[in-house]
């Protein structure tokens, strides 16, 4: 499992799917927003395109962070790939519920959830 | 706008440079403290943060250009019943009402212009000046009586 710099751990499973559990509990800081968001575009570019965004960790999730995995979203889907996002405690689900963005993105209760979807 | 008489209220306030940590940790984290000690709920404290971190970030960012020579002003008052909080900027001001709604089918996909509606959606009233470069944020405590949800206030 490689953490880098604290904010990503990533799990390679089987299938070249990408297990990237985000590490702070609050995505908030335009700084921290950025190195998470250039962490997964390096993923990304080096060939990982099925990608599950694991939030356990998350309780706080701001505007921007949200705007953060729209970008990741698209680049994904230009390179034929996807990305679920999994773990979303309860407060956080609502944010995109209120968004609307629960309706763009592929969310699952948990990991082998997500993993289950890549095969059907 | 709920009715409450702003006369009779102490209000702090700060005025710091245009950096989001700053903004943070002089004027989210007394706040939220302040919330905690006069006993709001967990939920109202997440409902606080996100609303205080958009107003700053739109602040810092849209107002403020992120130009640092550039000011975040702040005025807050955390009452057992209710939470006032003014978030002004340096910048020329905007409209609120020509913020495209981020809600439409058409705009689901754009990375930005999600602050307000989130702003909106938790805290009880949101107002902006009329230059649009201060906005006045209202929570209310919740209480078992006052169960609103942020998604039917939609």
């Amino acid at each position: 499992m490689d953490e880098s710099k604290s904010l990503l751990s990533v799990e390679r499973m089987k299938d070249d799917i990408v297990v990237v559990r985000l590490l702070p509990r609050q995505i908030l800081d335009e700084l921290q927003i950025s190195e998470i968001s250039q962490s997964l575009k390096d993923m990304v570019d080096s060939g990982s395109t099925k990608i599950i965004l694991d939030f356990s960790t998350v309780d706080h999730f701001s505007s921007s962070a949200l705007g953060m995995l729209i970008i990741l979203k698209k680049q994904i889907e230009g390179e034929k790939g996807s990305l679920k996002l999994c773990y979303i405690r309860s407060q956080i689900l609502k944010v995109f519920k209120i968004t609307r963005l629960d309706e763009i993105f592929s969310i699952y209760k948990t990991v082998p959830e997500a993993l289950t979807s890549f095969s059907e | 706008m709920p009715d409450i008489d702003f006369s009779k209220l102490n209000f702090s306030s700060i005025v710091i440079k245009n950096d989001l940590r700053s903004a943070r940790e002089k004027i989210v984290k007394p706040i939220l403290d302040q919330a905690a000690c006069q006993g709001y709920s967990g939920r109202d404290r997440f409902a606080l943060r996100l609303g205080l971190e958009e107003a700053i970030c739109n602040a810092f960012k849209h107002g403020n250009k992120c130009d640092p020579h550039r000011s975040i002003s702040a005025r807050w008052c955390v009452g057992e019943t209710c939470v006032i909080v003014y978030v002004a900027d340096d910048g020329v001001g905007f409209d609120p009402a020509k913020v495209p709604n981020p809600r439409c089918r058409g705009n689901l996909e754009k990375p930005s212009g999600r602050g307000l509606l989130l702003m909106k959606a938790y805290m009880t009233d949101v107002k902006y000046n009329d230059r649009g470069n201060e906005v006045c944020m209202i929570k209310i405590k919740r209480t078992k009586s006052s169960k609103t949800s942020a998604v039917k206030k939609m």
